[in-house]
């Protein structure tokens, strides 16, 4: 697809984004310097705890931040070489939809009750093509095949109600797909929906990148999925991103205390479980308020390794390996 | 005492509509739970897992007797709930709690924690009110909140503390069973190992009965005692929770089990799994022979005509399926 771009250049590239809210408990510094990098035709993963900046970090690259209470305050987002913040408007919307395309949490709220879904399909073709309704008609029902709807001549005249929530995310890809987007923001794609249902929209997802080379910014709490879809993945905690790197090595070799965390607090499905039942290992206390965050590292408060300097200054990410990156003091100490 | 609290569940049935509307005829009937039975031993945790829209929240709202209940009976102990009339019901409903999955929508917002917690005992006049005083307080240090947040109201807490309190709310009139629908996926996985400590804990301490209800597989292996899969209204398959993972028999609870990412997974495991496709069909209009024969992999001509029973092996594992 983007064959214009040679492979180890990104397809999307953040630098330092800053993104503010005001509340009224004072500023929320909601994205503090994040950075990432996604060359096409592969999947990125974010991860971390609600409220950490997940979903804005996929609204600032859609253009989306809602402003106010909230703005972009420094830092770029480029897209095949083009500047995004700059862009107006008119521009970014003409950036969603035919480059980039996202499917949100809930498929529900994002599509239109009246309509049907094979109207809403075309109707976002013709937005961003010059297609008659015919063509745009006919390239909605393609689309449903292609994500795998069964009689999709009929299942275009449902309205969403009429469909189950694996029918209702497959037509919110299905539109996210209808104009070949190049990146594609996938943000808890599968959240509500079994595992079974959920199994077949990844592996659409992984298909699609496969086939079409689309790149795709995948937004999950599961870090299974992560495992066996991702290709690098970016934790992110408090509005940083704390650790970031290739998928086989931040999950088998997490280095951030967070990032540990995370991956022994979950109860993992295996297929022999042992008799005795262990108590599971608990991260204690929550995450602090983004008004106030104080001078230290942001996990300093449930941090078992924390010791002094975490309380007085934050650490940067600073790169471990070839492929791994982590935000601690302990790692710094270690290096040193 | 020797008391018997085992929650017995025989041949439930959930049926929606079906009754004559006045212009356009009979609505259809919906079988949301159609032929359900387990039984819970006091103490234990109960598991349901499924697809979605397979009834397990239509199984926990008949126990609650939230929802009426067409056929079949649900006894605690010697209590035949499904048979209380309304006065009756009110005064045993001490005896069973539900937590839901939302702690956000399920606490009144206008409420503050202490009474939200206060509110079951005031309800049913259990105890003098400085009796439901000490109570609160006492339910408030068992669920690790501290005393002084009693006066705090819903959104002053974060999701993982509102459980807390839809827990001690629960747990206010000395429950027997604590019926539990999807009590952890709203939150934080950090906090979800909070909550499951925390419920396994409160197990041990008070002797609760929890029937457990989830689509994380990760999380119902480490909890549950008794694992029961539904697909369409009704059990397919149950057993202890190492035998279930260990030698699932039925396809549907297979396809389940594989369709699960794990961590120690990667892109070429995932590309060799088998995958369910299509929909299950309807709960209007219900196949008359295996009700998972149309999306089966190994499904051979007697599937698409017969009913296969649930039946159960020396082991006490059911399944119904004619190649288990
Ligand atoms: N309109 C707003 N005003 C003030 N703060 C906001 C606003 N919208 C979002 N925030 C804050 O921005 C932070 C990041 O939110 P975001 O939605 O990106 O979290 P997330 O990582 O996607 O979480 P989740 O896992 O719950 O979806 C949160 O702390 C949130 O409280
Ligand atoms: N009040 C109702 N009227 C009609 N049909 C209903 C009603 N409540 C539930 N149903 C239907 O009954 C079936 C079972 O629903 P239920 O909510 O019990 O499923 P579930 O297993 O809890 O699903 P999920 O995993 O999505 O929570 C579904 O087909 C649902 O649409
Ligand atoms: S910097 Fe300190 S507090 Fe932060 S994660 Fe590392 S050890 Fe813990
Ligand atoms: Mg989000
Ligand atoms: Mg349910």
């Amino acid at each position: 697809m983007s064959s214009a771009i040679a492979n180890d250049v990104p397809l999307l590239s953040v630098k330092d984004l800053v993104v503010d809210f005001k509340t009224r408990a004072g500023n929320a510094r909601v994205l503090d310097h994040v950075s990432l990098d996604i060359k096409a035709g592969k999947i990125l993963g974010i991860v971390g705890e609600s409220g950490c900046g997940k979903s804005m970090t996929a609204l600032s690259i859609m253009g989306l931040v809602p402003n106010p209470p909230g703005k972009i305050t420094s830092g770029s987002i480029s897209l095949n070489g083009r500047e995004l913040t700059d862009l107006s408007e008119e521009q970014l919307c003409d950036v969603r939809g035919s480059e980039i395309g996202m499917i949100f949490q809930e498929p529900m709220t994002s599509l239109n009750p009246v309509f049907t879904v094979g109207e809403q399909i075309a109707e976002s073709v013709r937005l961003h093509e010059k297609a008659s309704k015919q063509a745009a008609m006919a390239r909605a029902v393609d689309m449903l095949k292609a994500v795998d709807i069964p009689e999709p001549e009929i299942r275009a005249r449902a309205y969403p109600h009429q469909l189950s929530g694996g029918m209702r995310q497959r037509v919110m890809i299905a539109m996210a797909l209808a104009c070949r987007p190049t990146l594609l923001i996938a943000d808890e794609p599968t959240t509500a929906l079994d595992a079974t249902v959920q199994a077949q929209i990844f592996d659409l997802l992984q298909d699609l990148q496969r086939d079409t080379g689309t790149a795709i910014v995948l937004i999950t709490h599961d870090m299974g999925a992560i495992a066996e879809l991702a290709d690098d993945v970016a934790v992110m905690y408090a509005g940083r991103i704390i650790e970031t790197g290739s998928v086989s090595n931040v999950l088998s070799q997490p280095q951030h205390p967070y990032t540990q965390g995370l991956i022994t607090c979950v109860p993992h499905l295996v297929p022999d479980p042992p008799i005795e039942r262990e108590v599971l290992r608990e991260i204690p206390g929550m995450v602090p308020a983004l008004t106030n965050l104080g001078a230290g590292c942001a996990f300093e408060p449930r941090c078992e390794k924390a010791f002094a300097r975490c309380k007085a200054e934050k650490p940067a990410l600073l790169q471990i390996s070839e492929s791994q990156f982590g935000a601690c003091w302990v790692l710094e100490e270690e290096s040193a | 005492m020797s008391a018997n609290k085992d929650l017995v569940v025989k041949d439930l049935k959930v049926h929606f509509g079906g009754g004559k509307k006045l212009l356009s005829g009979r609505k259809p009937t919906v079988h949301a739970v159609d032929g359900v039975s387990f039984t819970i031993p006091a103490g234990k945790t109960f598991g349901v897992v499924g697809e979605s829209g397979s009834g397990k929240t239509t199984t926990a709202l008949a126990i609650m007797r939230l929802v009426d209940i067409t056929d079949g009976s649900v006894t605690l102990g010697d209590t035949q709930i499904s048979a209380l009339k309304k006065d009756e019901l009110r005064a045993a409903r001490s005896r069973f709690q539900i937590i839901f999955q939302d702690p956000f929508s399920s606490l009144d917002p206008r409420k503050r924690a202490g009474e939200i917690v206060r509110q079951p005992l005031d309800l049913m006049s259990i105890g003098t009110p400085s009796e439901r005083a000490a109570a609160v307080s006492e339910l408030f240090e068992q669920v690790g909140l501290r005393p002084e947040q009693q006066h705090l109201f819903p959104h002053q807490f974060s999701g993982g503390q509102r459980q807390r309190i839809g827990l001690a709310r629960a747990l206010s009139t000395r429950p027997d069973l604590i019926v539990c629908d999807e009590p952890v996926s709203a939150l934080d996985v950090a906090i979800q190992a909070q909550i499951l400590n925390l419920m396994s804990t409160l197990q041990k301490e008070l002797g609760l009965t929890y029937l457990f209800i989830s689509h994380d597989l990760g999380v119902v292996q480490h909890i549950c005692d008794e694992i029961a899969v539904m697909y369409l209204g009704q059990i397919v398959e149950q057993a202890d929770r190492v035998t279930l993972f260990k030698n699932p028999k039925h396809p549907y609870t297979k396809a389940l089990l594989e369709a699960v990412p794990t961590v120690h997974g990667n892109k070429r495991d995932r590309s060799q799994r088998t995958r369910l496709h299509g929909d299950p069909p309807s709960p209007i209009n219900l196949p008359k022979a295996c009700r998972f024969a149309s999306r089966c992999p190994r499904a051979e001509s007697r599937c698409h005509n017969d009913i296969p029973p649930l039946e159960e092996n020396d082991a006490g594992h059911k399944v119904a399926c004619f190649f288990a």
